[in-house]
């Protein structure tokens, strides 16, 4: 099934167009549903953008009418979504191989490319214009900024070219903290950096934990992601120094008396909980050439540890904000 | 014009409808937010500049 997915759309993109297998745009559109466009807007992944933006906001000093800064937090839920919806229109021949993907609306042709990359524009464009009506034209700026960021550095640049995609790339996902703290004051101070710079160390570990099972999907599609390019064993030693370097950076914000107790202590722990699973995944059964003989389950609880480490961490920066 | 898929799993005109409709509503509700927002940050905008001026 994903073969034949795969091979129409291959054959599609240089094939010949007159194909009775090939649909009208307006074909596809009335088989789209209004769950396929909202698909194309990566919610998940929105949910954390948003989580971590709305943080940045609330922990800004000032203040912020709450219609504005509802306004704010829907333009960078929607500049998020947008990007991944651009993301998908320029993957759409790797994601139609992997079977993680091959899903995905465009792949699976009930969105027709064109729609998708008008679709993903127009929503672009709207919440950095909005961003800027609202707020201020620092987080509009800053918004736009990390849409081109992920859309052209990573989505176009790094990410068919260097196992450092997800390294570089994961800038992309740290902007929110900065956007929401901008929206607020206008400008861009430490702590909303410091937010920055936890996002882009944990990104490395939270993508190279989810593709040391998933590298047969990577592998397929000619995604250079590390555990392909250097192997299972190297990308264990990754996600352990990433870790190591997370850990304390997290710690940071406290130490430089930016943060009250409750993040400190919170950051204390939940560093250490990242380091023991980090530690697991680097001892994890394996055989000669690296590979899991324990089905990789170090990384996938890594995985699923790294999206509450953050969700908590920064819940926690919010609490101590509001606590003290 | 001619697009570049695989096709997707035909669907009968009652699907078709459905999805449309689907589609219709999810554009009303869109749309009538997106009035409310603007509305909203317009009072907002302009209370703003009224207390400033």
């Amino acid at each position: 099934m994903m073969d034949q997915i795969a091979a129409g759309v291959l054959a599609g993109r240089g094939g010949d167009s007159s194909s009775p297998l090939a649909l009208s745009d307006r074909t596809i559109l009335d088989q789209s549903s209004a769950g396929d466009w909202l698909a194309l807007l990566k919610p998940r992944v929105v949910t954390l953008v948003v989580f971590t933006g709305l943080v940045g906001l609330l922990v800004a000093p000032g203040h912020l009418h709450p219609v504005l800064a509802v306004t704010a937090v829907l333009c960078i839920a929607v500049a998020a979504g947008a990007s991944g919806a651009i993301n998908m229109w320029y993957d759409r021949d790797i994601d139609a191989l992997m079977r993680r993907t091959a899903r995905r609306p465009i792949p699976a042709g009930r969105i027709a490319p064109g729609q998708a990359l008008g679709f993903g524009l127009t929503l672009a464009v709207g919440s950095v214009l909005v961003m800027g009506l609202a707020t201020n034209a620092v987080a509009g700026g800053l918004l736009a900024v990390s849409i081109l960021f992920y859309v052209f550095v990573y989505t176009v640049w790094l990410k068919r070219r260097t196992p450092q995609n997800i390294v570089i790339g994961g800038a992309a996902g740290a902007f929110p903290p900065l956007i929401g703290w901008a929206a607020v004051t206008g400008d861009v101070g430490l702590l909303p950096l410091l937010m920055f710079a936890i996002i882009f160390m944990w990104t490395p570990p939270h993508f190279w934990s989810l593709s040391l099972w998933a590298h047969g999907d990577y592998a397929r599609a000619g995604v250079p992601m590390l555990p392909v390019v250097a192997g299972a064993r190297s990308t264990r030693r990754h996600v352990m120094v990433y870790t190591l370097l997370l850990a304390p950076l997290a710690v940071l914000p406290w130490a430089l008396h930016l943060t009250g107790p409750v993040y400190g202590l919170a950051a204390l722990a939940l560093g250490g909980g990242f380091i023991a699973g980090a530690w697991r995944v680097l001892r994890d059964r394996q055989d000669a050439a690296g590979a899991s003989q324990s089905r990789d389950a170090p990384a996938r609880a890594l995985f699923r540890y790294s999206l509450l480490y953050l969700f908590t961490l920064f819940a926690a920066l919010a609490v101590d904000r509001f606590a003290g | 014009m001619v697009a570049e898929h695989a096709p997707p799993a035909p669907l009968d005109d009652a699907g078709l409808a459905r999805r449309r409709r689907g589609r219709n509503i999810a554009m009303l509700v869109i749309l009538l937010g997106l009035v409310v927002l603007f509305y909203a940050i317009a009072m907002v905008k302009m209370a703003h500049h009224g207390h400033a001026g």
